[in-house]
């Protein structure tokens, strides 16, 4: 067992960086599944120069980024103007490693150089990196802290626009974090269980969308919310103020702010996923095509949602997520243990 | 064994340097920052008690939301220049706070050097479970968990009686 430790431990790691790398390239072609979706609603080709049907143009992208000029405010905080983007991208990345992804990879046990080794150990054989026993919560915990980039990025960059997007992202988070919490009690209450994997699991006759259909809805609307997509971003809101927070940003960390962005959305609907649509569950094709159909189906919603609705107005945001919303959650808190309780008898 | 001291020590230094910083600070946005360095290390010594379901509320309530609404004051605020140093302090000011400085550390030695603390041990495993922890909330301590949440509905009456009569 111990002599194997090493060995699992870079199992670990070559895991974390398989699933890192599909991410990555995920997060590069949901920007340009948004160009090219965004192109056929406005009834134009979008992107098509770079590569055959424009597939390369992630790649081009990245190398224009890079090689941009990296301006830094100099009035501004460097220090924290650097953090910023790092922050969000950081945070953005790491709900993922809660997220079940797949069934089972790997078989219970490898024989590798005539040495037996255990894959049961740290679920090393199971689709997922971290199957914690307050996955939910730990998602929860990564996502409030997303926040953090955008604020200081908005206070360090030493602009009015900027620090006006950072604060609104501020209110807006925290009003919208209620609801996105309250949203998903439903389903803890009926899997009974904060871990992803046992969610999954237990929506293994039933999706959860049929018994929580309100839930469904607010957590979707929150999740938008918290990605700070049209018609929730007035945080970016062109017509008054410039671009927020990332008014002052360029080359690849304004690149990093938008993997933080598209990552969310994958995240979000990674979510969703899990929570309300069965998470890897289907019949069959296997678990992984499953999940990944049903998370891109919901990125597809997103961008959907961003090329039909207009933005909101900011006392519009607020009311909507203080006076609808959260009233709306317990309600559905309140009723889904209702049933419950009478269906226990 | 060996390897959780290390981290149990690492997170320990790091949170007793961060508090510190955050009470040296001249600027109140670092000390913020800071205090957020100092919630996430006192989250993974929970961590390492195994009071996970504690762990992941201290991110999310403390450094997630009430930390963003600390650097929200502030920001609005605008205090972008640190406070102009404090030129003069009276002779009483200087002798009173060093007396209770002096008097308050006593205090803790004493205290510590008389309750005779049990051997450091981690919660059994599952009590840091939320099923466990609700359990407890909703039949032990019910009274005192309702009261609190009466005590908290106060506060946001009162927040939103201050509000509105600003208003007017």
């Amino acid at each position: 067992m111990m002599n194997q430790l090493p060995l699992l431990i870079i199992m670990t790691a070559v895991k974390i960086l398989v699933v890192l790398v599909v991410f990555l390239t995920a997060i590069a072609y949901t920007v340009l599944m948004e160009r090219k979706v965004l192109g056929f609603i406005q009834l134009r080709y979008g992107p098509n120069r770079v590569g055959p049907w424009g597939l390369l143009q992630p790649l081009a992208d990245a190398i224009k980024l890079i090689f941009k000029e990296d301006f830094t405010p100099p009035e501004g905080n460097r220090v924290l103007f650097i953090m910023a983007p790092i922050i969000t991208s950081v945070t953005a990345f790491l709900p993922f490693a809660a997220i079940p992804f797949a069934s089972q990879i790997l078989p219970d046990s490898l024989t590798i150089y005539g040495h037996k080794l255990d894959l049961t150990v740290a679920g090393l054989n199971q689709g997922v990196i971290a199957d914690l026993n307050v996955g939910l919560l730990y998602i929860f915990a990564m996502g409030s802290l997303s926040v953090y980039g955008a604020v200081l990025g908005g206070w360090a960059s030493n602009n009015k626009y900027s620090l006006l997007g950072g604060l609104r992202l501020a209110a807006q988070m925290v009003s919208y974090e209620l609801a996105l919490g309250l949203s998903v009690i439903g389903v803890l209450m009926l899997a009974g269980s904060l871990s992803m994997v046992k969610i999954v699991e237990a929506q293994k006759s039933m999706w959860f969308i049929v018994y929580q259909p309100l839930g469904f809805l607010l957590f979707l609307t929150a999740a938008m919310a918290e990605c700070a997509r049209t018609p929730f971003d007035l945080i970016e809101c062109e017509n008054e103020l410039v671009a927020g927070f990332q008014t002052e940003y360029s080359s690849m960390k304004w690149g990093l702010f938008m993997m933080g962005e598209y990552c969310h959305i994958i995240v979000a609907s990674a979510l969703c996923t899990t929570l309300f649509l069965g998470g890897w569950q289907g019949p069959v094709l296997p678990p992984i095509v499953w999940f990944v159909g049903k998370t891109f189906a919901l990125v597809f919603f997103f961008i959907w949602v961003r090329g039909t609705f207009p933005r909101f107005r900011f006392d519009q945001l607020m009311k909507l997520g203080w006076k609808v919303m959260l009233p709306l959650c317990l309600v559905n808190i309140l009723f889904t243990g209702v049933i419950i309780q009478f269906l226990q008898r | 064994m060996h390897g959780l001291q290390m981290i149990f020590l690492v997170l320990a230094v790091v949170a007793l340097v961060s508090g510190g910083f955050v009470i040296f600070q001249r600027h109140p946005l670092r000390s913020a920052l800071w205090l957020i360095v100092n919630f996430f290390a006192v989250a993974g010594i929970y961590l390492l008690a195994h009071a996970e379901f504690i762990a992941a509320i201290q991110v999310i309530v403390y450094a997630g939301a009430i930390m963003v609404l600390f650097l929200f004051v502030i920001m609005l605020l605008n205090l972008r220049q640190p406070e102009a140093e404090v030129r003069f302090m009276h002779l009483g000011q200087k002798v009173g706070g060093i007396v209770l400085a002096g008097f308050t550390v006593l205090l803790v030695i004493y205290t510590v050097g008389k309750v005779a603390l049990p051997p450091g041990k981690s919660a059994p495993l599952g009590l840091g479970n939320t099923e466990s922890i609700a359990k407890l909330l909703f039949t032990d301590y019910l009274l005192p968990f309702e009261v609190t949440s009466v005590l908290l509905l106060v506060a946001i009456v009162g927040a939103v009686v201050l509000a509105k009569s600003r208003l007017k």
